[in-house]
């Protein structure tokens, strides 16, 4: 009359990885990383041809020497982890949450100019695959727009102790005075409500000056330097408009701004193109011979035909063999108790290290914003001075809809393609701007990086898993961190 | 948990979260049936061969073949007892798939929302 409901079991959704002769899961629902044990391991490989039964477990369980409520209790457990679950459970379809209308900003980046003295050919700005559209527009952001910004911040910010304001340009040295305008005046209105703002900027480095650097220095402003490497890289596609490479003019600048800015981390962001994919000799010439403390390499952003910078798929197994040489490297350093300075691990294991779960790739649109010098809003600074993008201006604030449409499109339970990928807790898709350029739509998900994301989150579980079998307190130097670039 | 290590602080949040629904389930937040002043005990199921809202011989529920909580999958599967539960054929058809053991797991038998 009453039959009782016999519960089969398959597997949950997870990605195993080794490692140090342990076994670990990344669970993508959660984020989440377990180590698990011999028992587990044979419960999973028991799952690994299909559905099995809730008492032929059991019952395999006991016939392995466990007893009938230690074996029940190992069921339990990985199915309130959801390691296995029942058959029966319905997974649900991927969530697209309404954006939150009042999300508190936390950062700002101020495209202070959209004008820059140098013309690198795989620019987004300028370059082939340019979406701004700046005639007829403002060259240089005033100090009363920059200011309308600043207010702007504050006002958005509510509740956040600290907010953060990122110079961009062009080249943001081209507009200095405006920048140091803007944390005089920022700093006086902050302290008003008893807040702070910390600063950071991207330069080409090319207009550095002693008195800059210092004052750089004195207020703590993180710098992030474009550079591509040694000279013949650097000087391939990082030109003057007459053509002439920038390295001879940056060099002596870049030894001036590490040896006397002393308050922030000052890091090198390469931008990885044709015949630029050498990223060990490009690390060890930034790293030891110039000095940054830390280097961040990403792949050149372009359509799919890819001009004459794009990376093809061999350029791009270069990239991956370097990558995985440098953090070799760098576990070498971990195992020790030394931080390489190569960041692309560093900012992937942070993210782990807190289980990053993310409903959308970035901050885009959510606590950041980009701000044209007309005082336009933008998702970030990739989309600034690019009208088809707007989300509004700092004097009449967001227009919710076009942000809500935005966020919208780019959560990544709207993205069909990731719904199955174990990796989406980390990628969620992929960079807005870069699947526009690629795809003309910023919510569609960056397909032509899968395997490479899936690949280097690998690599980096695989040094998670040694660290936290051979020196796991190293691990806790991550729990704070903050990204840098 | 014994089988699993967290190893990073999401893991940790989940172990926190399944150490505090064990926490619950020591909690006195049941009303047994043997407790004095004893509840209202409704009459049923003396027709059928399933425990059901019953008690044995001495008045208590010790004594039943199947623990009490064993009814509600008469509710359940086989809707004999007519009382309001989740629609398993059509809208929710895991309603008990985390209830594998109804005298440790029936706190997961929640409320459907359609």
């Amino acid at each position: 009359m009453s039959a009782p409901l016999a519960h089969r079991y398959r597997a949950g959704e997870m990605h195993r990885f080794a490692a140090a002769g342990a076994e670990f899961v990344y669970l993508p629902s959660a984020g989440a990383i377990f180590a698990f044990d011999e028992a587990t391991a044979g419960i999973l490989a028991r799952l690994s041809a299909g559905i099995v039964a809730h008492g032929d477990l059991v019952a395999g369980l006991v016939d392995d020497g466990m007893t009938a409520a230690d074996a029940e209790g190992l069921l339990r457990e990985l199915r309130l982890v959801r390691l296995i679950e029942a058959e029966n459970v319905v997974t649900p379809g991927p969530k697209v949450d309404a954006p939150p209308a009042d999300y508190p900003l936390q950062a700002l980046v101020l495209n202070v100019t959209n004008q820059c003295n140098l013309a690198c050919t795989y620019c987004y700005e300028f370059g082939a695959d340019k979406i701004s559209t700046q005639t007829g527009k403002p060259k240089y952001m005033t100090p009363e727009t920059a200011r309308a910004a600043v207010d702007f911040l504050l006002e958005s910010a509510k509740g956040r102790e600290a907010v953060h304001v990122t110079f961009f340009g062009g080249e943001t040295l081209m507009n200095f005075r405006l920048l140091k305008d803007v944390v005089g005046y920022a700093d006086a209105r902050a302290a008003e409500t008893g807040r702070r703002v910390t600063y950071s900027l991207t330069t080409n480095a090319t207009l550095l000056t002693d008195p800059i650097i210092d004052f750089l220095s004195e207020h703590a402003v993180g710098v992030t330097v474009s550079i591509d490497g040694p000279q013949d890289m650097q000087d391939a596609r990082r030109v003057y408009k007459s053509g002439k490479g920038s390295y001879e003019v940056i060099l002596p600048r870049l030894k001036a701004l590490i040896a006397r800015h002393t308050t922030r981390a000052i890091t090198a962001r390469v931008t990885l193109s044709a015949g630029v994919t050498d990223v060990v000799r490009i690390y060890h010439h930034l790293k030891h011979e110039i000095g940054f403390h830390e280097i961040g390499f990403a792949p050149v952003t372009t359509t799919d035909d890819g001009h004459d910078f794009g990376l093809n798929g061999d350029s791009m197994g270069a990239v991956l063999a370097g990558f995985h040489a440098l953090a070799d490297e760098w576990l070498e350093y971990a195992l020790r108790g030394q931080m390489h300075g190569f960041s692309n691990v560093s900012e992937t294991l942070s993210e782990l290290v807190s289980g990053t779960n993310k409903s959308h790739p970035c901050g885009a649109g959510l606590g950041l914003l980009g701000v044209s010098p007309s005082g336009d809003l933008s998702p970030c600074h990739r989309f600034t001075d690019a009208d088809e993008h707007v989300l509004g201006h700092v004097d009449s604030g967001l227009d919710q809809d076009k942000r809500a449409d935005f966020l919208t499109r780019g959560h990544v339970g709207a993205k069909y393609e990731c719904t199955s990928c174990w990796a989406r807790p980390l990628c969620a898709g992929g960079c807005h701007h870069e699947a526009f350029v690629r795809y003309g739509d910023t919510g569609h998900a960056n397909l032509h990086y899968c395997d490479w994301i899936r690949e280097w989150t690998d690599r980096v579980l695989d040094i998670y898993g040694t660290l936290a079998v051979r020196n796991p307190d190293f691990l806790d130097r991550f729990a704070d961190r903050k990204g840098l670039s | 948990m014994k089988h699993l290590k967290p190893l990073n602080a999401k893991a940790r949040r989940i172990e926190a979260d399944l150490a505090a629904q064990d926490n619950a389930a020591l909690e006195e937040d049941v009303v047994a049936l043997q407790q004095a002043p004893r509840p209202h005990v409704p009459l049923g199921c003396s027709l059928s061969f399933s425990p059901g809202w019953e008690v044995d011989a001495t008045g208590g529920t010790a004594g039943l073949c199947q623990p009490v909580e064993r009814d509600i999958y008469d509710c359940y599967v086989t809707c004999f007892w007519p009382v309001q539960v989740a629609d398993h054929v059509n809208y929710s058809p895991d309603w008990a798939s985390n209830c594998a053991a109804a005298t440790k797991d029936w706190r997961n038998l929640d409320i459907v929302f359609p």
